[in-house]
């Protein structure tokens, strides 16, 4: 045991060196436990896309919350770079553990097939979080967000940035980022649809490093002379986007929008290089995924359409069902997304 | 330098190495124990036959790079388009496969192209004798890392979880031992006993000690380098189909950084970038002892960016201590 702890000391020591816990102090936010779960002796694993994502940080926050508020052992692992090799390796270290259940972002929809089926035949509850995975390899998926919704909210808002006219391109996360792909996809159809004088550019990729979204942001820039408007759907992303913009001067000149954490990007916002952009609060991404997964263990649900099981988001009590997924395979639904402007902005700058 | 008692000098360095040598697999073996043994002690999961074996799958797949790359450090060079390689075999055996080959043929053809690779890197650097070859082997890494960019853009290729023989490679198991284990032991075995008892591995040592002296001793050092790099190339498609067997899908982005994880274990078995000095059985349980630790260190969920610092303090060691050691020893002459 003192071995251990000296190894998580050593662990938090290292981790604090090399910068990636950040600058965001816990709040200590009262936890609802008054719900029907018991999660004691039970082991509940986060897996994320990569050590270091300040949206990972919060969701794996708001799931360590409840998942403790209700008596249970929590385990959060991100392989170091956002590679699907990584993040098989932890799952087959999970396996070997015998947790309880897998909740997972995935780097990639199919190539975590074989690894989360075998987690299922060790009797292991699996779900997809954030970044999801093929219906085979898991039991629900748990979405922050209608995908359309978010498409046709970030083609309006991107539209309106710029009065319906001229070159916007898209910064994303990675080329297989299936939540990202898709929810471009749905808004090259809206533009496509109802803001004809729009015109996406280019998509690239930053994979949601920042150094990488800084170069491919610069790139843009210079190859897009006339470029209007960025779009990032990525919290990475658009503070890379926004820092450029920043930088070179082009503030009026090119306007950032997507989703991004209003702690970062609360200055941006302020100065007017991103007017507004949209989120989910990642901590009720956490909170929606412990439920989940406490409701799936538990066997209160079996992830198929027509289940339910309560949850609370912040003080709110809610009821949440599992409807089928545009993949295939089914999903529970946390809300729309929420507009961050400069009315607003203060608020939410010190919650997450 | 010496000329003429060249051959003398060399006899006598022999003798050194081995002295020196043996100490470091020794001493990697106690690593091995003690890595080992806080294992058991920090977590309760770890002592486990069919465990263990799985684990080694984790880190098998990439150890087949090892084995030529212990050549490629032997005798003095280093290619870092190994990861690339491994990216553009995968990808060109999705494609084949999704086109329509049956899986026996996709096999080959990754092969193939894995071999091509790195006959491209052996002809170029054989060719163009004064190229190094960590200059070349970037480019040929971006090469090839650009041409599965361009077959398979951001889309994966897959599929492959339909063939179950083809699973079986990377998932199947004889018993507790997996199939893959097998293989990489058999594998390892001959390379150990080429490096160790053949003409080919003399003449690699050989070369790995002065170059230049190997070639006026009538080794054909060119051919052999080119050997080298070829034989690098088609391991690396070997630990491409197993991955593709372990992920059941492949893209571009795969692999990446395989070359650093090779190297390092060749280099903390023993095997120093400057040639000619290192033994095959180092290499083997270096292997081990990092894919054990890593093992390990992930059971108790020790945070991946720990786990980078203690690997890195473990390589820093590898190089340092033999050099300390020389250090101490020559002070006390």
């Amino acid at each position: 045991m003192r071995k251990r702890n000296r190894w998580m000391a050593l662990g938090m020591a290292a981790a604090l060196l090399a910068g990636v816990i950040g600058s965001a102090a816990t709040v200590a936010a009262e936890v609802h436990n008054d719900l029907d779960y018991d999660a004691s002796g039970k082991k509940y694993a986060f897996v994320f896309k990569a050590t270091g994502n300040p949206n990972g940080e919060k969701q794996m926050e708001g799931f360590k919350k409840v998942i403790e508020a209700y008596g249970g052992e929590v385990i959060l692992k991100s392989p170091e770079a956002a590679t699907v090799e990584g993040q098989i390796t932890i799952v087959n270290e999970l396996i070997q553990q015998q947790v309880d259940c897998i909740a997972i972002t995935g780097n990639d929809v199919d190539a975590l097939q074989p690894i989360l089926t075998q987690a299922m035949d060790a009797g292991i509850k699996v779900l997809s979080t954030d970044g999801q995975v093929n219906p085979e390899s898991r039991m629900i998926h748990v979405n922050q967000a209608d995908s359309k919704l978010v498409g046709q909210t970030l083609a309006q808002g991107v539209a309106d940035m710029i009065d319906n006219k001229g070159e916007i391109a898209v910064l994303s996360a990675t080329s297989q980022s299936a939540n990202q792909n898709t929810w471009i996809a749905y808004m090259q159809e809206e533009l496509d649809e109802n803001f004809k004088d729009v015109t996406c550019v280019e998509v690239a990729y930053g994979d949601d490093e920042f150094q990488k979204s800084v170069d491919q942001t610069q790139a843009l820039i210079t190859n897009y002379p006339e470029l209007k408007a960025i779009v990032a759907p990525t919290t990475v992303g658009i503070a890379a986007a926004a820092k450029v913009v920043t930088d070179e001067g082009l503030n009026g000149k090119i306007a950032v929008t997507g989703l991004g954490l209003p702690s970062e990007m609360a200055e941006y916002i302020e100065s007017g290089v991103c007017p507004y952009m949209y989120l989910w609060n990642p901590d009720y991404v956490g909170a929606l995924t412990a439920y989940t997964s406490m409701a799936l263990v538990e066997e209160k649900i079996t992830g198929a359409v027509g289940d339910s099981f309560d949850g609370y988001l912040g003080d709110e009590k809610r009821s949440f069902s599992v409807t089928e997924a545009l993949d295939g395979g089914t999903e529970v639904l946390l809300g729309e997304p929420f507009e961050f402007n400069s009315e607003n902005i203060s608020e939410w700058k010190d919650v997450f | 330098m010496a000329g003429k008692s060249g051959r003398v000098i060399s006899a006598e360095r022999t003798h050194d190495w081995k002295k020196q040598l043996m100490k470091w697999e020794t001493f990697l073996f106690l690593i091995f124990i003690v890595v080992n043994i806080m294992n058991i002690f920090i977590s309760p999961y770890y002592m486990s036959v069919n465990g263990l074996f799985t684990a080694t799958s984790s880190f098998l797949e990439k150890a087949f790079i090892v084995l030529p790359m212990t050549y490629v450090l032997l005798i003095g060079e280093i290619d870092i388009s190994v990861g690339a390689t491994v990216a553009l075999s995968a990808c060109m055996l999705g494609i084949t496969y999704n086109a329509g080959l049956p899986m026996g043929a996709a096999i080959i053809v990754c092969l193939l192209v894995g071999t091509l690779c790195g006959l491209l890197n052996g002809i170029l650097l054989t060719k163009f004798t004064e190229l190094a070859p960590m200059i070349l082997t970037l480019g040929t890494q971006i090469l090839y890392r650009g041409i599965a960019e361009i077959l398979l853009t951001d889309k994966g290729t897959g599929g492959f979880t339909k063939v179950i023989w083809f699973q079986n490679l990377y998932w199947g198991k004889i018993g507790v031992i997996p199939v893959m284990f097998i293989v990489f032991i058999i594998c390892a075995l001959a390379f150990g006993i080429v490096m160790h008892k053949s003409t080919l591995g003399r003449w690699m040592y050989a070369i790995g000690g002065n170059d230049l002296a190997a070639k006026y001793s009538g080794i054909r050092v060119q051919r052999i380098r080119c050997i080298v790099y070829t034989l690098t190339g088609t391991f690396s498609a070997v630990t491409a189909f197993f991955l593709a067997s372990r992920m059941g899908s492949v893209r571009s982005n795969i692999a990446e950084g395989y070359e650093m994880e090779a190297i390092s274990m060749v280099v903390l078995g023993g095997v120093m970038t400057d040639g000619g000095k290192g033994n095959f059985p180092g290499v083997i349980i270096a292997v081990f002892v990092i894919g054990f630790l890593r093992y390990g260190l992930g059971l108790v969920n020790v945070p991946s960016q720990v786990m980078m610092v203690i690997i890195g303090v473990l390589l820093i060691l590898a190089v340092l201590l033999p050099n300390l050691a020389k250090k101490i020893r020559g002070v006390r002459v």
